[in-house]
């Protein structure tokens, strides 16, 4: 293993600094931290939704529908059933999130070791690309229809359809960056030299593939979110009576007019929190690209 | 006899995240009807940042000072539509890199021929003719089958005949050449040197060419200007400066080169110790102070300026004796 | 190019093929019987033994597969348990406004998306750039279901400019068709020309840097035509082949824009037909779905061997 220590002690370095660079680049950087505070009040209305929220974001006020934002104890209004607007978004973020952590780590278990066989071992790579371009052939829609026609709609299903769906975004990304890992100096070294498959793999191609892999995993969380509105939207995700971003806009949809917002309130919070996560994302992918400073 | 391209106190700053960084320093050089003139140093020394500046090709981060002049035409703070009308017609360039030059998705042929639509208004029957003419002009075989090619489907060799052939379309007066030959292999370089002696002899263009390959220099040049560090460190004659050069660094570039003339097993190639320096501002000291075996303490204090006679050279202690190179 | 050809028509047909069996086996992993389930609400013997032999349940799997193939290539796609109605007649009435709204919303994403992407990368580091990114990011992020019932809401309802829903056919009135369709296909039509903005700007960038740039630069030529003919050109290579790869999204796209805007389309029929739990649309859906995806993103790949000449002709070098 003497050339793999030595090649190890050589990349080490620069990864080190790279990082702080990349930590440096994103500090500097007012929109970075914008979209980082953003996600940050999300996460803690998210997680403490049960403490922080005014109200149960279940409980009907037939007595008080359709309050306009601004009414004593309603910041945003409520909707048809006097349920609080604001509490049923804090619910529905928290809905978001975790479909959205879901759908992407489902995604990053999947693909990440797909992505690495297939770039890695060119023998099996045609026959995972006939398999991501399988999977490409079914829309993430179609892919959660046909799952809820099998499965039933819930949230887990569809986290596992928004997943599957991005499985070969991820796949494609660790493939191309184990492509490139794998023809530099020090990794042909350490095969050369008889490291073991695995070894080169984890020890090597994996760790240096990942900024591509956690920037693919920061826009593919926004993406998620997305889908899980579209899903419970049209009925294929999370059921009422619980709360989700999506869920809301279809119940608006009816009485849009009547009480516009509850229609435009959730649809603001998904975009805030979408725009978040893709502000981050950019930034992280500016911040690790060595061109970027150039440009 | 008056200079057809006159460059005189060209400076050269970009603006980068680490500040101003300084890439040409107060170069001035003259270069005649006809003449070749060769630009020589080491990568990073200015020359191709020299040859950009000439028709204003440079990024907007670079600032230019300093006066070029074309038949009498300053080109420095001229308008854009002046030297676009200038480019390609009376200036025209020879990249290094005749794979990444071409666009890959035309004809060789629309290339040229666009060049002769944009310039000389030809009509389409009239440029094709001419593309296949030029094409000819530079040596390409069965030009009339070669025209509709595309890029990839040309050698290196070839596609570099074809940015020549693009470039003297218009018949222009100075051909500015940034290492034509260095991407080519040598059997192809001697080829490509060929059309460009062919075009001087036949066209009567002035030539300046921009190259660290000292046996191009002896091959094609007719005066050389040496360039270290942002700076024209010496100028002469070519047969002058190979017989004599004054220069230590100049001394240490023909140490360094296996041709200009001379037996390659006849000594050891020396290199000059250290790096080309990058410079944020241009020192009142010889840049070459700190890799030259000859420096003085004059040196790191007082810029050396170039001397006013035919063989020019800026150095405070100058190699008069005659040296074995 | 012949084998190039000959490699994606094969690679085509191997994932047409692996489709048609993951449908299948799909609706095999439907909960219980599949002829309980196909037969809906009609659960008599009788109906049920019918339903086993016309699909063929009462046979071993690979005999219903080989049926399953050979009547969907010959267009039966079976019948809807809940209208009766033969599947193939539904989809054909359905998919012409799927497809008519989704050319409609590539044309517009394209024309957007590429001007804005030329004019970030033209202008670098201009307020036009930023406001163009800007503009991009929002595009990706906003849900454009939402943005849609905005639209009907503030557009339609309240100002009276579009109608809120509906469709006239083409043939029909062409004035009241688009009338209808313009305002689903500016939504539907928003997060993919985000997508080719950044794309297209991205690799503008790149040509922009490229060598031939400066060549065209150097050679006099007018910045129209070193902007608009060399790196445009160059570029939009790039971008053909990301808005192939964007179909799947603009596929799922319609199928919302659709059930907010009450269209008739494609989306529709699908979504109905998971409510109702009416599984031969739905099987027939999904598999029409897939084979239009495959064979999309051929005709995309083949168009991008047109545009690009180095794949087009092959080199002698």
């Amino acid at each position: 293993m003497a050339v793999a220590d030595v090649t190890d002690a050589l990349t080490a370095a620069p990864l080190r600094s790279n990082r702080r660079r990349v930590v440096r680049r994103i500090l500097h950087n007012p929109l970075a931290l914008t979209g980082l505070a953003v996600l940050a009040i999300a996460v803690i209305l998210a997680v403490f939704a049960n403490w922080l929220a005014p109200h149960e974001p279940t409980q009907t006020h037939l007595d008080r529908a359709f309050a306009p934002p601004g009414t004593a104890g309603y910041l945003l209004g409520t909707d048809d059933l006097g349920r609080d607007v604001l509490s049923r978004i804090m619910f529905g973020l928290r809905a978001s999130l975790h479909v959205g952590v879901l759908a992407v780590a489902f995604s990053l278990v999947v693909g990440v070791p797909l992505g690495l066989i297939a770039g890695y071992f060119r023998t099996v790579d045609a026959l995972i690309s006939r398999l991501t371009d399988l999977v490409l052939a079914f829309p993430f829609l179609i892919l959660a229809v046909g799952l809820a026609a099998i499965r039933g709609a819930s949230l887990g299903n569809a986290a596992i359809a928004i997943g599957i769906a991005q499985i070969p975004g991820m796949i494609r990304i660790v493939r191309s960056e184990t492509l490139r890992i794998k023809s530099l100096d020090f990794v042909a070294a350490a095969i050369v030299e008889g490291a073991s498959d695995a070894w080169v793999l984890g020890r090597h191609i994996f760790p240096n593939a990942g900024s591509a892999i956690i920037v693919q995993a920061t826009v593919g969380i926004p993406a998620a979110i997305l889908g899980e509105a579209v899903l419970s939207f049209l009925g294929l995700g999370i059921q009422p009576p619980a709360p989700s971003l999506g869920t809301m806009l279809a119940d608006a949809q009816q009485f849009a007019s009547r009480a516009p917002w509850a229609a435009v309130m959730p649809g603001v919070a998904i975009m805030l929190l979408t725009l978040a996560f893709n502000i981050v994302g950019d930034s992280l992918r500016d911040a690790l690209d060595p061109k970027a400073s150039r440009r | 006899m008056k200079p057809v391209l006159a460059v005189k106190d060209l400076s050269v700053t970009f603006r980068t995240e680490d500040g101003p960084l300084s890439a040409v320093d107060r170069v001035s050089f003259d270069v005649g009807d006809g003449e070749v003139l060769a630009v020589v140093g080491e990568s990073g020394c200015g020359k191709s940042v020299t040859a950009m500046s000439i028709a204003g090709l440079l990024p907007r981060t670079a600032t230019v000072d300093g006066s070029v002049e074309l038949d009498g035409t300053e080109l420095i703070g001229a308008d854009k539509r002046t030297l676009r009308s200038i480019r390609g017609r009376e200036v025209a360039y020879i990249f290094q890199e005749p794979m990444t030059s071409l666009n890959p998705v035309f004809t060789v042929g629309h290339q040229i021929i666009e060049v002769l639509r944009t310039h000389i208004g030809l009509n389409r029957q009239a440029a094709h003719a001419r593309a296949i003419e030029l094409l000819k002009l530079v040596g390409i075989p069965s030009a009339e089958r070669r025209v509709g090619d595309y890029p990839h489907q040309l050698s290196g060799g070839m596609r570099q005949r074809v940015m020549i052939a693009m470039a003297v379309a218009c018949d222009p007066k100075v051909l500015i050449a940034d290492e034509p030959t260095t991407a080519l292999d040598v059997t192809i370089q001697a080829g490509i040197l060929d059309v460009l002696r062919g075009l001087r002899e036949r066209l009567g263009t002035s030539i300046v060419l921009i190259t660290h390959d000292l046996g191009v220099v002896a091959d094609l040049a007719d005066r050389v200007a040496v360039m270290y560090a942002g700076r024209v460190v010496e100028t002469a004659d070519v047969h002058d400066l190979f017989a004599h050069p004054e220069h230590p660094y100049t001394v240490g570039l023909l140490r360094a080169s296996p041709a200009a003339g001379r037996h390659a097993d006849a000594q050891r190639l020396n290199e000059i110790p250290g790096l080309v320096p990058v410079l944020t501002e241009q020192p009142d000291a010889c840049t070459f102070a700190d890799r030259c075996p000859r420096a003085l303490d004059t040196c790191t204090s007082s810029q050396p300026q170039l001397t006013d006679r035919p063989h020019r050279v800026a150095c405070w202690n100058p190699v008069r004796e005659p040296v074995e190179v | 190019m012949r084998r190039y050809l000959l490699n994606r028509l094969w690679q085509s047909a191997v994932t047409l093929v692996l489709a048609t069996i993951v449908v299948f086996a799909g609706v095999r992993a439907l909960p219980g019987d599949p002829a309980l389930a196909l037969a809906g609400e009609d659960r008599d013997p009788e109906s049920l033994r019918a339903i086993r032999q016309q699909y063929g349940l009462d046979q071993s799997w690979l005999v219903q597969f080989w049926q399953f193939v050979s009547h969907a290539a010959r267009g039966d796609l079976g019948q809807s348990i809940r209208t009766g109605t033969p599947v193939r007649s539904m989809i054909l009435s359905a998919l012409p406004v799927t497809i008519e709204l989704s050319v409609l919303a590539i044309l517009i994403a394209s024309v957007i998306g590429v001007g804005a992407g030329v004019i970030a990368a033209v202008r670098r580091g201009r307020p036009a750039e930023w406001a163009a990114n800007a503009l991009a990011l929002l595009g990706l992020s906003v849900p454009h279901f939402w943005l849609g019932l905005m639209a009907i809401l503030y557009l339609s309802v309240a100002l009276g400019l579009f109608p809120a829903s509906g469709f006239v056919p083409f043939f029909s009135n062409p004035v009241a068709n688009l009338h209808h369709l313009i305002l689903p296909a500016l939504i539907l039509g928003t997060g993919l020309s985000a997508v080719i903005m950044r794309q297209t700007r991205s690799s503008m960038l790149d040509a922009l840097s490229a060598d031939y740039i400066r060549t065209a630069e150097a050679k006099g030529l007018p910045p129209k035509a070193v902007v608009g003919k060399h790196a445009l050109r160059n570029s939009l290579i790039v971008v053909v082949t990301i808005v192939g790869l964007q179909l799947g999204a603009l596929i799922s796209g319609a199928v919302v824009t659709e059930r907010i805007f009450a269209l008739p389309g494609f989306g529709k029929l699908t979504v109905d037909a998971v409510f109702q739990r009416d599984y031969p649309v739905i099987q027939a859906v999904v598999l029409v779905t897939a084979t239009s995806y495959i064979v999309i993103n051929l005709l995309v790949d083949l168009l991008y061997s047109v545009i690009d000449p180095r794949i087009r002709v092959r080199g002698e070098a």
